[in-house]
C-alpha cells in the first residue's frame, strides 16, 4: 500500500511541473495584460513603467524561472490586478466554492441513488421512465440557461429565494461559512441545485446500470433464497456493488465541481474561485491563472489519489492484488 | 420570500426583545458590474476604483455629473501668473478619524500618488512635472515649467488622503480599511472581495449627505444576474443596464430607469501610416497602394455608414450619433461639426474619383467584449461599407487579445490592423484628451499621440492642439480645441459613430443624478420624494 502511495505521489510531482510549463508558458502567448490594466490617459513613459514593474519586459523563460523559484517557496505570484498575493486571493475565496460544492455533491448523492435505484428495480414503472427522462434534460440543459430560469422562477416571479450572493456567514475554525445560517441556506439552495443538477442525472444514470446488472448476479439470488428481507437486500447487497463505479465517477467530477463551478458562481454572483479566474481570464491577471490552475491541478491529483485509497477499502479485490504485486 | 419573511420575523421578534438594538437602519443595496481592485485610492487609475474611491477620499476639485468642475477640498483655484496656480484649500473639514485636513495632507498626497509600488495604472500623469509649494495651511500654490491650463482637470482626478493614516501605509492597508480614512462623504466599513463592500454615511461631511445610513455594494458581474436581482429585490439600483433589457425594464411598473449620455465616442481608426497596409487588399486578394491614405476614401467610408441605422437597430436606440469628439457641452466641442449624413451615392462617386470605382477589399477589426455591442456594430460597418463595393470582412476577439494586436502587433510594435473600432472616453471631459491622444501625431518622447493607432499625422492639428495646451485663456482655448478637432475630422483622422448612453435602472421611488463619465456615484442615489 505504502509502496502504491509513493509511486502515485512521485507521478504527482511530474504531472503537476509538466502542467506548470504548459500553463505558464500559455497564458504568455495570449494579449498583454498591460492594455488591461492601464487607464487610456496613460502616456507611453507611465506604460513602460508599467511594463517594467510586473516584469513583463523579461523573456519568458526568465519569468518562468523566476516562478518556479518563488513557487518552491510557496509564493505563485502577485495578481496584477489586485497587487496581492494570487494564493492569498484565491485561498480567500476557497471556503464559499467548496461550500457550493459539497453541498451540490450532497444534494446529487442524496438525491440522485434513491432515485437511481428505484429505476433500476423498477425499470418498467411509469415513475422510472419520468425519473429517466429527467436525467436527460439534467445531462442536456445547459448550466447558464437553468441557473437564469431558476432566478426567474424563484426570484424574480415567486419571490421565494434571493437571486445572487451568498448569505449571512458565521465562523467555524476560523473560516466563514454560510450554511449554519438560515439565510445562508437560502442563498445557497438555488446555486447548489444549479451546480448539482448534471451531477445528478450522472448518479442517477450510474446507479441505475449498476442495480439493474447487480439485481441478477448469484449471490442476490441466494440472499433472497436465504430469506433476507428485501430491504436489507437493496440496502447493504445491492448498493455496496454499485459504490465502486458511483465513487470512480463522483470522485473525478468533484474536481470539476470545484474547478469549474465558473457558470454557477457567475450566474448567481457567488463569491467563489471560479468567479475570481473567469475575471482573472478576462484580463489577463496571468499570476491568478496560473496560481489557480496549479491548484486545480494538485487538487485533481490528491482527488485521485484519495479514490485509489477508497477503492481498497470499498472493494478487497484490489487491495488484495496491491499485495501481490 | 417565505424564508425572508421568517428571517425579518425573527429580526423583528430580536429587535423586539433587545432593548439596545437601535431602529432599523436605512440601508441601499447597489449592483454594480465591476468591483474594485482596491481600496487603496492611489493604487489603480480605473473607472470603478474612482468611481468608489471619490465616496471615501474628496478630491480638491471634484467633476459634477456632466465633469464640470466644483469645488472639493479646493474653495477656489486660479492662475496666478502663467506659470502658478493657486489653490485656497476648505477649512474646518476634518478626516473620518477626527484629524484636521490642511495643506500637509495635500502635500503628502503629491509624494505618494505616483509612487505606489505594484500599481498596474498609476497617476503618474496627472502629478508629475508639477512642484507643490505650500504658503499657508489653507493656501497651495501649484507651479509648472510650462503655461498648464488643463491644471484644474488634473486636480479632479486624483484622491486627497490623510498624512496622518497614510504614512508607511501599503495598499493592504487601505483594503483592510486600516488606511482607509478620507475626509469622504462616505465611510469605508469592510471589503469582502467578490462579495460585498459597505458604507456608512459620515455625519460630519461638510458638504451635501446622502439619506442612507449604509449603502452596501454587491458586485454582479453577469448582466442578465443584475436584472434579475433588481427584479427580484434583493438590490435597490444596477449600473450598466443591458441595451437588450431596457424595452422591457421601461414596461416593468416597478422600476425607475435613468439614462445619461457618456463622455464615449465610439469611432473608426485608419491606418494612415503604411503604403502596403496589410488588410487592404484589391479586389481578388492582390497588392494594391494603402487606398486608406486618400482623403477621398476615407470621407466615402464616412458617407457609406448610416449612424442612424446602427443607433436604431444595433444600440437599440441607446446612443447618439456622433460627428466628432465628444458630445455638445462639454469643453472644446466644435458647434460646427455635425454628424454626417448617410450618402451612399455621394460615397460611390467619391471612391470613382479616387481612382478605385469596383472599391476594394478590406478587414475591420473590432473587440467583442469592451463596449457595448461592439461586434455587432463592426458587422453592421463592415454590410454598409460592402453595399458602396469595399468589401468589408469582420474579425473579432476579446479584448485581452486586441488591445495588443491593434496598438502595438505589428512589426516594430507598430500597430496591427488597418481599420478599427475602438471607443474613447474623455477622463478630463474636456476636448483635449481625444485629441492629444487620438489625433495628434505619435510622438512617444513627448507622451503624444499614445492610442494614435492609425498614426494619423497632420502638421496644423499638432500645431492647434500644442498651442491649445499652452494657453491658460479658456475663450482661446476653447476655440483652438474646436478648430483642432474641425481640422482633423474634416480630413478624415478618424470616423467617429456614435456616443455611448450610460444606463442605471432603480427600484421605482429610487433616483439618481445619472453622470456622464460612465461611473455609479452611489452617494447621489436618493429616493424621490
Amino acid at each position: 500500500m505504502s509502496v502504491f502511495i509513493i509511486r502515485r505521489l512521485m507521478q504527482s510531482v511530474a504531472v503537476v511541473l509538466i502542467m506548470s510549463f504548459i500553463v505558464f508558458i500559455g497564458v504568455n502567448l495570449v494579449g498583454d495584460p498591460v492594455d488591461m490594466l492601464i487607464n487610456p490617459e496613460a502616456d507611453q513613459a507611465e506604460i513602460e513603467r508599467v511594463i517594467r514593474d510586473l516584469g513583463l519586459d523579461r523573456p519568458v523563460h526568465e519569468q518562468y524561472w523566476f516562478f518556479l523559484v518563488n513557487a518552491m517557496k510557496g509564493d505563485l505570484g502577485k495578481s496584477f490586478i489586485f497587487g496581492e498575493p494570487a494564493l492569498k486571493l484565491i485561498v480567500q475565496r476557497m471556503p464559499a466554492t467548496l461550500e457550493l460544492a459539497f453541498c451540490a455533491l450532497f444534494l446529487a448523492v442524496t438525491i440522485g441513488i434513491p432515485l437511481g435505484v428505484y429505476a433500476g428495480l423498477n425499470p418498467d414503472s411509469k415513475v422510472s421512465k419520468t425519473i429517466m427522462s429527467g436525467s436527460i434534460l439534467g445531462f442536456s440543459l445547459p448550466t447558464f440557461w437553468v441557473g437564469l430560469m431558476m432566478i426567474m422562477v424563484f426570484a424574480v416571479i415567486l419571490g421565494w429565494l434571493p437571486s445572487t450572493g451568498r448569505g449571512d456567514t458565521v465562523p467555524v475554525f476560523g473560516i466563514q461559512v454560510s450554511f449554519l445560517t438560515l439565510d445562508g441556506w437560502s442563498h445557497l439552495i438555488m446555486p447548489a441545485l444549479n451546480l448539482a443538477l448534471f451531477k445528478m442525472s450522472l448518479v442517477i444514470r450510474l446507479s441505475r446500470a449498476g442495480t439493474r446488472e447487480v439485481v441478477h448476479q448469484d449471490y442476490i439470488k441466494f440472499a433472497r433464497a436465504k430469506g433476507i428481507r428485501y430491504s436489507r437486500i437493496v440496502m447493504v447487497h445491492v448498493m455496496k456493488n454499485i459504490m465502486i463505479p458511483v465513487v470512480t465517477v463522483l470522485g473525478l467530477e468533484f474536481g470539476g465541481l470545484i474547478a469549474f463551478s465558473v457558470v454557477t458562481e457567475t450566474v448567481f454572483a457567488w463569491p467563489g474561485m471560479g468567479k475570481l479566474i473567469i475575471e482573472a481570464i478576462q484580463n489577463l491577471d496571468r499570476p491568478i491563472v496560473v496560481a489557480y490552475l496549479m491548484i486545480t491541478v494538485l487538487l485533481f491529483v490528491v482527488i485521485n489519489l484519495v479514490v485509489d485509497v477508497l477503492y481498497s477499502v470499498l472493494d478487497p479485490r484490489v487491495r488484495l492484488q496491491d499485495i501481490k504485486s | 420570500m417565505y424564508l425572508r419573511k421568517a428571517f425579518s420575523a425573527i429580526a423583528v421578534v430580536a429587535a423586539v426583545t433587545l432593548p439596545m438594538s437601535v431602529a432599523v437602519a436605512k440601508d441601499l443595496v447597489v449592483g454594480l458590474k465591476a468591483e474594485p481592485s482596491s481600496i487603496d485610492p492611489h493604487y489603480h487609475n480605473l473607472t470603478p476604483n474612482n468611481a468608489l474611491a471619490r465616496e471615501v477620499f474628496d478630491r480638491l476639485i471634484m467633476p459634477d455629473e456632466a465633469q464640470q468642475l466644483k469645488p472639493g477640498l479646493a474653495v477656489s483655484w486660479k492662475a496666478i501668473d502663467d506659470l502658478t496656480w493657486e489653490f485656497k484649500l476648505r477649512k474646518g473639514v476634518k478626516f473620518h478619524d477626527g484629524s484636521p485636513f490642511t495643506a500637509d495632507d495635500v502635500i503628502f498626497t503629491f509624494e505618494r500618488a505616483p509612487n505606489v509600488p505594484n500599481s498596474p495604472s498609476s497617476f503618474a500623469t496627472y502629478v508629475k512635472g508639477k512642484t507643490i509649494k505650500k504658503i499657508d495651511d489653507h493656501t497651495i500654490h501649484i507651479s509648472t515649467k510650462k503655461p498648464y491650463p488643463l491644471m484644474p482637470n488634473d486636480m479632479m482626478t486624483f484622491s486627497i488622503i490623510s498624512k496622518k493614516n497614510g504614512t508607511g501605509a501599503t495598499t493592504e492597508d487601505y483594503n483592510s480599511g486600516k488606511a482607509a480614512i478620507g475626509t469622504g462623504v462616505l465611510k469605508f466599513v469592510e471589503w469582502v472581495p467578490g462579495d460585498r463592500l459597505v458604507y456608512e454615511r459620515n455625519d460630519d461631511y461638510w458638504g451635501e449627505k446622502p439619506e442612507w445610513d449604509r449603502i452596501i455594494i454587491k458586485p454582479i458581474k453577469s448582466a442578465p444576474a443584475r436584472v434579475a436581482a433588481l427584479l427580484a429585490g434583493d438590490v435597490d439600483f444596477i449600473d450598466n443596464v443591458p441595451t437588450i433589457d431596457i424595452g422591457r425594464l421601461k414596461k416593468e411598473p416597478k422600476v425607475n430607469l435613468m439614462s445619461s449620455i457618456s463622455n464615449r465616442v465610439i469611432y473608426l481608426h485608419i491606418d494612415q501610416f503604411r503604403e502596403d497596409s496589410p488588410y487592404a487588399k484589391a479586389n481578388g486578394g492582390g497588392k494594391i497602394k494603402n487606398p486608406l491614405l486618400d482623403q477621398r476614401v476615407r470621407k466615402a467610408i464616412s458617407l457609406a455608414i448610416n449612424r442612424d441605422a446602427i443607433v436604431e437597430r444595433v444600440m437599440e436606440g441607446v446612443a447618439i450619433k456622433a460627428g466628432q469628439l465628444l458630445p455638445k457641452g462639454f469643453f472644446g466641442v466644435s458647434p460646427n461639426l455635425k454628424p454626417l449624413e448617410y450618402d451612399p451615392k455621394g460615397a460611390k462617386s467619391l471612391l470613382k474619383a479616387a481612382g478605385l470605382p469596383n472599391g476594394f477589399e478590406l478587414t475591420i477589426h473590432s473587440p467583442n467584449d469592451r463596449y457595448i455591442n461592439d461586434a455587432k456594430i463592426a458587422e453592421a460597418v463592415a454590410q454598409m461599407l460592402s453595399r458602396i463595393g469595399i468589401k468589408t470582412a469582420v474579425e473579432t476577439m476579446p479584448k485581452s487579445v486586441y488591445f495588443k494586436r491593434a496598438s502595438r502587433g505589428g512589426p516594430n510594435k507598430t500597430p496591427e490592423f488597418s481599420f478599427v473600432l475602438v471607443g474613447w472616453g474623455a477622463g478630463t471631459g474636456e476636448a483635449s484628451s481625444p485629441l492629444k491622444s487620438l489625433l495628434h501625431t505619435y510622438d512617444k518622447s513627448r507622451g503624444f499621440g499614445s492610442s494614435n493607432r492609425g498614426r494619423y499625422s497632420n502638421p496644423e492639428v499638432d500645431k492647434l492642439v500644442e498651442e491649445a495646451l499652452a494657453t491658460v485663456d479658456e475663450g482661446k482655448r476653447q476655440n483652438l480645441l474646436a478648430k483642432a478637432t474641425e481640422v482633423a475630422i474634416i480630413d478624415v483622422g478618424l470616423i467617429p459613430l456614435h456616443y455611448q448612453v450610460s444606463s442605471w435602472a432603480a427600484k421605482k421611488g429610487i433616483d439618481f443624478k445619472a453622470r456622464t463619465d460612465e461611473s455609479t456615484v452611489v452617494s447621489t442615489i436618493f429616493s424621490a420624494k
